[in-house]
C-alpha cells in the first residue's frame, strides 16, 4: 500500500468527488507531477454521453408536434400537459440518479465536478424533463470548455428561457427577468450594471424563445430592433450582441473566477490579488475554463494548509464521496432522493436562480445529525427515518408518490476497503484510515474514543467499524 | 475493551441509550442571560397557496359568486362574522375565538411583483427579501442572529429558541450565525442524538468558543444539538397534558408545542406547516379536510393554553405563500394567485376582528387580488410588537408596524 498522501486527497476531493478506494493504490503509485495531468486528461478523453431519460410519450408530445409544424403550446391540451408533468416528475428522478451514478463511477471526475458547479451557477427549476436533460447536456459538454460557449448554450436553452420568462419578453411588453439574471447572476454580479442597462438589454433579448421540442427560436416579429445602449455600447443590439458585451467586460471574468475559486479552493478566504491574477489570465485566454483550472491546480497555494480540509461538502459531494470510498449498491436507489431532499440539495431543483448558497448554509442541527448518522445507517441497513417537506411546484397539490421509499439497505463491497488497509498494523489503523478519509493536512483523530466505539472482535470488523465511525464525524464533512 | 457488532450499533445513534448529560454540555446550561421574556409566537404555514376567498368568504359579493359558480361557499353555510363575510364552515374553532375577541384577520397581504411559483414565493416569504433579490437567510433566523449575539439562553442552546416541528429546517429559521432547530417531536430527536459515540466524540473535542472556521462551526452545531435535544426531551416530559389533541399531524405538533410552553421552555418561536393547499383540482374536499385538521388542532391548543393561563402570552399566526385566483378553473379548483389573508389568534391581541377591508373584487390585476399590506409590515409587527426585537435590523429596512399586537 502506498502512503495516504494528503496532497492527492486534496486534489481528488476538490477536482472530483474524492478518492475511489478501488483505484487509490494505482493513483498513489504514480509520481506526484502526473496526478493533475491524469485527472485532466481522463475528463478530456471522451465527450459526455447524452443522458436521454425522457419518456417516449413526452418526446412524442413535444417533438412530434414541433416537427409537423403546428403552433406552440396552444396545441397541447390540459391532458397532454398533465401527462408531460407527471412523466417529467418520474423522469427527472431518473436523470438525477443517472447523473449521480456518473459522478460516482465516471473517470471524468473533473468534468462532472465542474458540471455540478455550472449546474448551480446556471440554476434553473423546470419540471419539463426534455428541457432539463437538454440543459444538463449543454452544461456537461462545455463544463471544461469555453465559458462563452457555455453561457450562450445555456442562454438559448429552453429550460433557462422558460425559467426566466423570456418567452414572454416581447417588443410590446418587455420582461426583464432574463436580462437581469444574466447580468446579476451569470456574468457581472450586482453593482456592475444599472437598471437602465437591464431595461435596454431586455429589449435586445425580445424575441428569444424556444420551440416545443426545446430548440431555440428567434421570433423576429417579437423583437425590438431599435437602438439600445447596454453598458456603454450603442447600436441595434440583439441578444447575441449583449452576451458579447458582457464577455468583453473584465468584471465577468472576475465574477466567474471568484465563484470558481470559492467552489474549488476556499469559500471564505478569497485573496483579491489572486483573483485578479487568475481573472486576467482567464480573460486573456478568451474564457477558456481549462486555463483557469490549470492555473489553480498547478499553483502552490492550492495546497496551502489554509485551503485544505476546510470546505463543507455539499450533500451531493458527501454522498458521492461516501460511495466512492465505500463501494455499495443500494437495494432501492430512489432512497437517494429522500437523502438529497433531507440534506437540502436536490439536483435540478436549486432553491432559486442564485443556486445553492453552500458553506455553512448546508449545516443546521438536523442536516448535521443526518450527515453524521448516514454511515451508521448504511452499516445497520436501517431506514432513512426522516420525513421531508413537500414540493408543491412538483406535486401540484397531490400527495407525494413513492413516499415510503426510504429503505437504505445496500450491498456493501468491503473487500477493497479491507485490501487497502491489509498491511496497516492495528495500532496505526485509526490514524492511517483517518488520513485516507479526512481531508485535513495532518489529521489527529481521538484514537482512544474511536477505539472504544469500534468492534474489535475481528480484524475485518475493526476495519469496517473504524471506517464507519471516521465517516460519522465533523471532520468527514470537510473536503 | 471489546465490543461486538450489536454493541457497536448500540453505541452509534441507532439505538437508544440512556446517558448522563456530559459535563461540558452542561456548560451550555450555565446561568446566563435570559433575553426571552415568555412571549411565544407560533407560526403556522399553510403550504401550497391556501385559497383565501374560500377561507374568509365575501358572502355579499356578486363577483365572488359569479366567478365561482361551482366553488363558492353559500352565504348560509359560511360562519357569519358580520353582514359582509363569514368563515369557511369548517373553521368553527376560529369562529369561537372571533366571538371571544381572540381572532384578528388581515386581508390582502402580499408583496409587489408577486411570483407564482410555490418555491420562489415561499422563498420570498421565508427570507423576507424583495421579490427581485435572493437572500440566503430567513427572517426568524436573523431574529436568532440578533437575539443570540452575546446572549445565551439559560437552557438548551440558542438554536432551540426557534423550533420547527419537522425533520428538516425551513429557510425561515436559518440565520447567518444561528439556525433554529428542527424536530418532529422531542423523543425522535432524542433518539437520533443520544449516541454514546457522538457524545463521547463531541466531549473529547471540548467546547468551541469561536465558530468562524468550518470545523469549529460543525463541532459547535453538534454540541448544541446534543444539548438541545436533551433539554427539549426533558422539558417535553415535565408536564402531563390534561387536554386531548386530535390524532393528526398538526394535532401532535401543537401538543408537543403545548407541552414545551407549559414547561416554561426557553423557546420563543414555534414553526409548523400544514398542506398541501395547492387546490388546482377538486378544491372543496381538499381544503375542507385540511381546515378540519387545522381547526380542530388549533381549537384544542387554544383551549389548553387558556386552561393553563398561557393564552395571553401566545400568538398564533398563519400565512400562505400566495392566495389563489378569483375565478375557479375548469377542474373544480383554483390556480395560483397573489395576495392573501393572515390570521392572528391569542389572548393578548390589541386589535380584534377585521383589521382592514375585504379584498376589492372589482379592482383586480389580471384576475388577481391586489395586495394592500406588505407582508414585511406584519413581520415588523411581530418582531417588534410581540418579540421585542429590532425589526429594522432583521428586515433590512423599516416597515410601519400594524397595531394588532
Amino acid at each position: 500500500m502506498y502512503g495516504m498522501s494528503q496532497k492527492l486527497q486534496h486534489l481528488l476531493w476538490r477536482f472530483g468527488f474524492g478518492p475511489r478506494t478501488k483505484s487509490w493504490d494505482n493513483w498513489a503509485s504514480l509520481p506526484e507531477n502526473t496526478w493533475w495531468p491524469k485527472l485532466r486528461d481522463e475528463s478530456l478523453a471522451a465527450k459526455p454521453i447524452y443522458f436521454d431519460v425522457a419518456d417516449s410519450a413526452v418526446k412524442g408530445l413535444l417533438m412530434g408536434i414541433g416537427e409537423i409544424g403546428k403552433m406552440e403550446r396552444k396545441d397541447l391540451d390540459a391532458a397532454d400537459r398533465k401527462e408531460i408533468r407527471e412523466k417529467s416528475r418520474d423522469n427527472l428522478r431518473s436523470l438525477n440518479l443517472l447523473w449521480m451514478e456518473e459522478m460516482t463511477h465516471s473517470k471524468a471526475q473533473l468534468r462532472e465536478k465542474m458540471a455540478l458547479f455550472w449546474h448551480g451557477h446556471f440554476a434553473s427549476r423546470n419540471i419539463n424533463i426534455l428541457y432539463q436533460q437538454q440543459m444538463l447536456h449543454v452544461v456537461r459538454e462545455h463544463a471544461l470548455g469555453n465559458f462563452g460557449d457555455l453561457m450562450r448554450g445555456v442562454s438559448k436553452s429552453a429550460a433557462m428561457l422558460a425559467f426566466l420568462n423570456n418567452q414572454q419578453n416581447k417588443k410590446k411588453h418587455p420582461n426583464e427577468n432574463f436580462a437581469r439574471e444574466v447580468m446579476e447572476l451569470f456574468t457581472l454580479g450586482r453593482g456592475h450594471y444599472t437598471e437602465q442597462d437591464v431595461k435596454e438589454a431586455a429589449r435586445a433579448f425580445t424575441g428569444w424563445g424556444f420551440r416545443l421540442n426545446g430548440d431555440f427560436v428567434f421570433r423576429k416579429t417579437d423583437h425590438d430592433d431599435g437602438t439600445k445602449t447596454v453598458l456603454g455600447k450603442t447600436g441595434k443590439l440583439n441578444g447575441d450582441d449583449v452576451l458579447h458585451i458582457l464577455l468583453e467586460k473584465k468584471e465577468t471574468a472576475r465574477f466567474i473566477v471568484r465563484k470558481t475559486y470559492k467552489y474549488l479552493v476556499n469559500d471564505t478566504l478569497v485573496p483579491e490579488d489572486r483573483i485578479a491574477w487568475l481573472a486576467d489570465r482567464f480573460y486573456d485566454s478568451g474564457y477558456q475554463i481549462m486555463r483557469l483550472l490549470e492555473d489553480i491546480a498547478r499553483s502552490d497555494w492550492f495546497y496551502a494548509p489554509e485551503n485544505t480540509g476546510n470546505k463543507i461538502k455539499s450533500p451531493v459531494e458527501l454522498w458521492v464521496g461516501i460511495r466512492r470510498a465505500l463501494p455499495l449498491e443500494l437495494d432501492n436507489p430512489e432512497s437517494q432522493m429522500v437523502l438529497q431532499r433531507a440534506l437540502g440539495q436536490i439536483l435540478f431543483f436549486p432553491p432559486n436562480v442564485a443556486g445553492w448558497p453552500g458553506g455553512k448554509n448546508w449545516i443546521d442541527s438536523s442536516s448535521l445529525m443526518l450527515r453524521l448518522r448516514l454511515p451508521q445507517m448504511l452499516f445497520a441497513q436501517s431506514d432513512l427515518d426522516v420525513d421531508t417537506k413537500d414540493d408543491d411546484d412538483q406535486q401540484m397539490g397531490q400527495s407525494r408518490p413513492n413516499i415510503a421509499k426510504r429503505g437504505f439497505a445496500a450491498a456493501v463491497e468491503w473487500q477493497p476497503v479491507l485490501d487497502l488497509f491489509k498491511k496497516t498494523p492495528e495500532h496505526e489503523l485509526t490514524t492511517t484510515m483517518a488520513q485516507y478519509l479526512w481531508a485535513m493536512p495532518n489529521p489527529k483523530p481521538p484514537v482512544s474514543i474511536l477505539q472504544q466505539h469500534t468492534d474489535r472482535s475481528h480484524r475485518a470488523s475493526l476495519v469496517k467499524t473504524t471506517l464507519i465511525q471516521l465517516m460519522a464525524t465533523p471532520e468527514y464533512q470537510l473536503s | 475493551m471489546l465490543i461486538k457488532r450489536r454493541d457497536f450499533l448500540k453505541s452509534s445513534s441507532l439505538a437508544t441509550a440512556s446517558l448522563m448529560l456530559p459535563k461540558f454540555l452542561k456548560a451550555f446550561e450555565a446561568p446566563g442571560v435570559l433575553p426571552f421574556k415568555g412571549k411565544t409566537l407560533v407560526v403556522l404555514q399553510l403550504s401550497g397557496g391556501n385559497d383565501g376567498l374560500n377561507t374568509l368568504v365575501p358572502t355579499r359579493n356578486d363577483i365572488y359568486y359569479k366567478q365561482r359558480p361551482r366553488l363558492a361557499i353559500k352565504q348560509a353555510d359560511a360562519l357569519a362574522l358580520n353582514s359582509e363575510c363569514g368563515l369557511h364552515p369548517s373553521l368553527t374553532g376560529l369562529k369561537s375565538l372571533w366571538d371571544e375577541g381572540q381572532l384578528a384577520i388581515l386581508n390582502s397581504v402580499g408583496y409587489p411583483n408577486p411570483d407564482r411559483s410555490h418555491f420562489r414565493s415561499m422563498d420570498i416569504w421565508h427570507s423576507a427579501s424583495p421579490a427581485d433579490r435572493y437572500w440566503q437567510t430567513g427572517w426568524l433566523g436573523r431574529y436568532l442572529d440578533a437575539q443570540c449575539a452575546g446572549n445565551a439562553p439559560t437552557k438548551g442552546s440558542c438554536s432551540s429558541v426557534a423550533l420547527e416541528l419537522d425533520d428538516t429546517l425551513s429557510l425561515a429559521l436559518k440565520g447567518e450565525q444561528v439556525k433554529g432547530l428542527a424536530m418532529q417531536d422531542a423523543q425522535k430527536l432524542h433518539r437520533a442524538t443520544r449516541s454514546p459515540f457522538f457524545t463521547a466524540y463531541s466531549e473529547a473535542h471540548g467546547p468551541v468558543h469561536d465558530d468562524e472556521a468550518p470545523i469549529d462551526y460543525l463541532y459547535k452545531t453538534l454540541a448544541e444539538t446534543l444539548s438541545s435535544a436533551e433539554y427539549l426531551f426533558q422539558q417535553s416530559r415535565k408536564k402531563t397534558l390534561a387536554a386531548t389533541y386530535p390524532n393528526t399531524s398538526l394535532g401532535k405538533s401543537l401538543k408537543t408545542i403545548a407541552s414545551l410552553i407549559l414547561a416554561d421552555t426557553d423557546t420563543a418561536i414555534y414553526y409548523v406547516s400544514l398542506g398541501s393547499f395547492d387546490t388546482h383540482v377538486n378544491q372543496g374536499g381538499q381544503q375542507k379536510r385540511l381546515f378540519v385538521e387545522m381547526n380542530d388542532a388549533l381549537a384544542a391548543f387554544a383551549k389548553d393554553m387558556k386552561a393553563n393561563g398561557k393564552w395571553n402570552e401566545v400568538l398564533v399566526t398563519t400565512f400562505s405563500e400566495f392566495g389563489r385566483r378569483v375565478s375557479q378553473n375548469a377542474s373544480g379548483g383554483t390556480d395560483h394567485g397573489t395576495a392573501n389573508l393572515m390570521f392572528f389568534m391569542g389572548g393578548g391581541l390589541k386589535q380584534q376582528g377585521l383589521l382592514n377591508p375585504l379584498p376589492d373584487l372589482g379592482d383586480l390585476d389580471e384576475g388577481d387580488l391586489k395586495f394592500k399590506v406588505d407582508f414585511r409590515r406584519v413581520y415588523a409587527t411581530l418582531l417588534e410588537g410581540w418579540l421585542g426585537a429590532d425589526a429594522k435590523t432583521i428586515l433590512g429596512e423599516a416597515f410601519e408596524p400594524l397595531g394588532v399586537v
